[in-house]
């Protein structure tokens, strides 16, 4: 297949970001680079910078495999994923820039100047940063068994070593300039194969994705099965199997009637063309009218519900994620952080009119992922599909190429974000660089193992998990932490404990055990709905019944309200620096 | 390691004396009850502003979903290529989207230099 040039271009991403990894070491030695940033970096630099961080595998490739296999509410997770930024810009960019935070446990120390807080914030970055860490893993496996069939743990164990080895080097972290790169990267890699396949697809008549009753196979195609899968059959279809079926050993041609049915691993199916194609059961639609309208995703039977859930989860949950918010802090002041924010929105409005047509166009051409459940792998094999050639091999090349970027830079941003809190916050008696470095090793190592273990979900669906933990806990710590006078450190904590400790109990429910049917299996499967309110509520009524009304006009509170709100000009005289004037994350 | 931050130095209309009484601008840095009632203020405005601009987009976004579950005609319906629900969750979202973002940081930042100039004047 395309193996030499992807392999090719993916060690090549692999060098390019060890290479700097170690040059930055050399550099970040004498001067601390967040400084020299926060002085010239421009807010469309610093926007290129957050996206670049920001478009992680569930981007690049967990957008298009899912409405590749569900279609139309499919769309919500891209929409969610900018509108966050929106709920970001309008609620919490300017002030938290100002307060001076350089995380989610500084700003929860410097607001409440509490200690058991910041601890149980520090846990909740942990958390939310190993869940958004375990999908990156999981889809380097998927890219690399895609592109040159190595065995699925192994895309993963590269990524978490190019990353180990990156941020003990010194941290790519630090480095702006190669974070706004990336974002370029990402867009060309997944927009130049589009234009092709695109441009191929309008030689072939522009046939909508539609165009049959159920997804079909348009040639006579052979797929291999690895692993044992049952399947949804739409119609009374034709083929030729080698290999087990509906237990049976098989070699020649069979009729599989409609309704479901079991395949073996190992099997070899070959179906003629025109043949409708069996999708893995729950895992894809297979009536082209049904994906093409709303509410087609068969695993939930709330649609509604989960659709207003997702929508919550991603839009508040966004300003919780941890590399994110620390990016804000290279802005100058607090204006440069709002515009920052809005040329984010028109960098990421721009990446994700994308993903959505490779979902379309997989529709038409690579029909057999629906039968296999590697949905996700559809960015990487259109290109391959509709370009025979040479130049179909670069194309996919670059596509792989582009897809580990992806996991490079969110998981090296994110390991270093983990691995500074867990070294300063969390393990006992291990501070300073070997506590960095051990931190570093279980941030990483901790995500593998869970990739390893809950390999079932999709991509996408397991970040949409990471936003339903950071929407019900750090959301409502920072909303009323700046916006409300009465928050009360019982009260935060409270709300943390309770909001946070429900969503993580239902996403690890998810991750780990069977699904549930009927509304638990939706309650546990997009559970922002709930545990949003209900951390609000908590924080809100315990804050109340501790005092929290006395606080307003408690010199403490009027500083912080006054640092946080008002511009840096009438900030006279100035404020003291923030007391870790050269972040510790890059030791 | 640290080095001494750059400062711009304006010399085009130098202070040649010293207000004669403390002003609004003094009082932030010393948290006075005035400066804690101004402050309260802009904090009203520019949270009331946020407010408004996540409920407009909230609720044009928010009713997409009852849109579609209510009016199946309208799948049926084709712009510019494309059925209409998919025009709008995959395409025209991203510009509302960014058009509300452009709204708010141009009347928050006028917003605040309105502020500024209250406190000078008091």
């Amino acid at each position: 297949m395309t193996t030499t040039y992807s392999s090719a271009a993916i060690a090549l991403i692999a060098l390019v970001t060890l290479v700097v990894g170690a040059w930055v070491f050399r550099f970040s030695r004498t001067t601390s680079d967040f400084y020299v940033a926060s002085r010239v970096v421009s807010p469309l630099w610093n926007a290129s910078a957050i996206s670049g961080e920001y478009l992680s595998a569930a981007s690049f490739l967990g957008v298009a495999g899912l409405v590749f296999a569900f279609g139309l509410d499919m769309l919500w997770y891209p929409v969610g994923y900018t509108a966050g930024y929106l709920v970001l810009l309008l609620f919490v960019a300017a002030p938290l820039r100002r307060s001076g935070a350089y995380t989610l446990p500084d700003f929860a120390e410097g607001r409440l100047g509490s200690a058991p807080v910041r601890r149980i914030a520090s846990l909740l970055v942990v958390v939310i940063g190993l869940l958004y860490l375990v999908p990156q893993l999981q889809a380097a496996g998927l890219t690399l068994r895609t592109t040159t069939g190595a065995p699925e743990w192994v895309g993963g164990l590269l990524v978490a070593g190019v990353v180990m080895a990156s941020v003990l080097a010194g941290g790519m972290r630090s480095i702006t300039a190669v974070q706004a790169f990336q974002y370029w990267v990402k867009l060309t890699a997944i927009s130049v194969p589009l234009v092709f396949c695109a441009i191929v697809w309008s030689h072939k008549g522009s046939p909508p994705p539609t165009t049959h009753q159920n997804a079909t196979f348009s040639q006579s195609t052979t797929v291999r099965v690895t692993a044992d899968l049952r399947v949804s059959v739409p119609t009374r279809t034709r083929l030729h199997v080698r290999g087990s079926i509906d237990g049976q050993h098989r070699d020649g041609p069979v009729v599989l009637t409609a309704g479901q049915h079991t395949i073996g691993d190992g099997a070899i199916l070959t179906f003629p063309a025109g043949a409708k194609v069996p999708v893995l059961h729950g895992n894809a639609v297979s009536n082209n009218r049904l994906w093409a309208g709303p509410f087609a995703s068969t695993a939930g039977h709330h649609p509604l519900y989960a659709t207003y859930s997702l929508v919550l989860a991603t839009f508040l949950g966004t300003m919780g994620l941890p590399h994110v918010l620390v990016r804000f802090y290279t802005n100058p002041d607090g204006r440069a952080a709002r515009r920052t924010a809005l040329a984010v929105l028109g960098l990421l409005g721009v990446f994700y009119l994308l993903p959505a047509a490779y979902g379309a166009l997989g529709r038409l051409y690579t029909p057999e992922l629906l039968l296999t459940g590697k949905t996700d792998a559809v960015v990487l094999l259109l290109p391959g599909r509709l370009l025979p050639g040479t130049g179909g091999q670069l194309l996919s090349a670059l596509v792989a190429a582009g897809a580990f970027a992806a996991f490079l830079s969110t998981s090296s941003g994110l390991t270093v974000s983990v691995a500074g809190v867990l070294a300063h916050d969390i393990l006992p008696r291990a501070r300073g660089v070997a506590g960095f470095r051990i931190g570093t090793l279980v941030a990483i190592a901790v995500p593998y193992v869970f990739a390893v273990l809950a390999a079932k979900l999709s991509i996408a669906d397991a970040v949409g998990l990471a936003f339903a933990v950071a929407a019900s806990s750090l959301c409502p710590l920072l909303l009323l932490g700046i916006w409300w006078r009465g928050l009360t450190s019982a009260g935060a904590a409270a709300g943390l404990l309770v909001g946070g400790g429900l969503a993580t109990a239902a996403v690890l429910t998810t991750m780990l055990a069977h699904p549930f049917a009927g509304w638990l299996g939706a309650l546990l499967s997009e559970p922002a709905a709930l545990t949003v309110p209900c951390a609000f509520t908590v924080m809100i009524v315990v804050s109340r019944a501790t005092g929290g009304r006395s606080l307003a006009r408690a010199p403490a509170v009027i500083e912080a309200m006054i640092r946080m709100h008002a511009p840096e000009s009438l900030q006279l005289p100035r404020r003291p620096a923030p007391r870790q004037p050269v972040p510790r994350l890059d030791r | 390691m640290t080095q001494p931050r750059r400062q711009r130095v304006v010399v085009a209309s130098p202070k040649t004396a010293a207000p004669a009484r403390p002003t609004a601008r003094d009082d932030f840095g010393e948290q006075t009850r005035l400066g804690d009632i101004l402050i309260r203020s802009l904090i009203r405005t520019q949270l009331h502003l946020g407010l408004r601009l996540g409920a407009v987009l909230g609720v044009l976004l928010g009713a997409l979903p009852l849109l579609f579950a209510y009016t199946p005609g309208i799948r049926r319906i084709h712009l510019l290529g494309l059925p209409l629900p998919w025009l709008l969750l995959g395409v025209l979202v991203y510009p509302v989207l960014l058009g509300g973002a452009a709204i708010y940081v141009r009347q928050a930042e006028r917003n605040e230099r309105d502020f500024e100039d209250f406190v000078d004047r008091s």
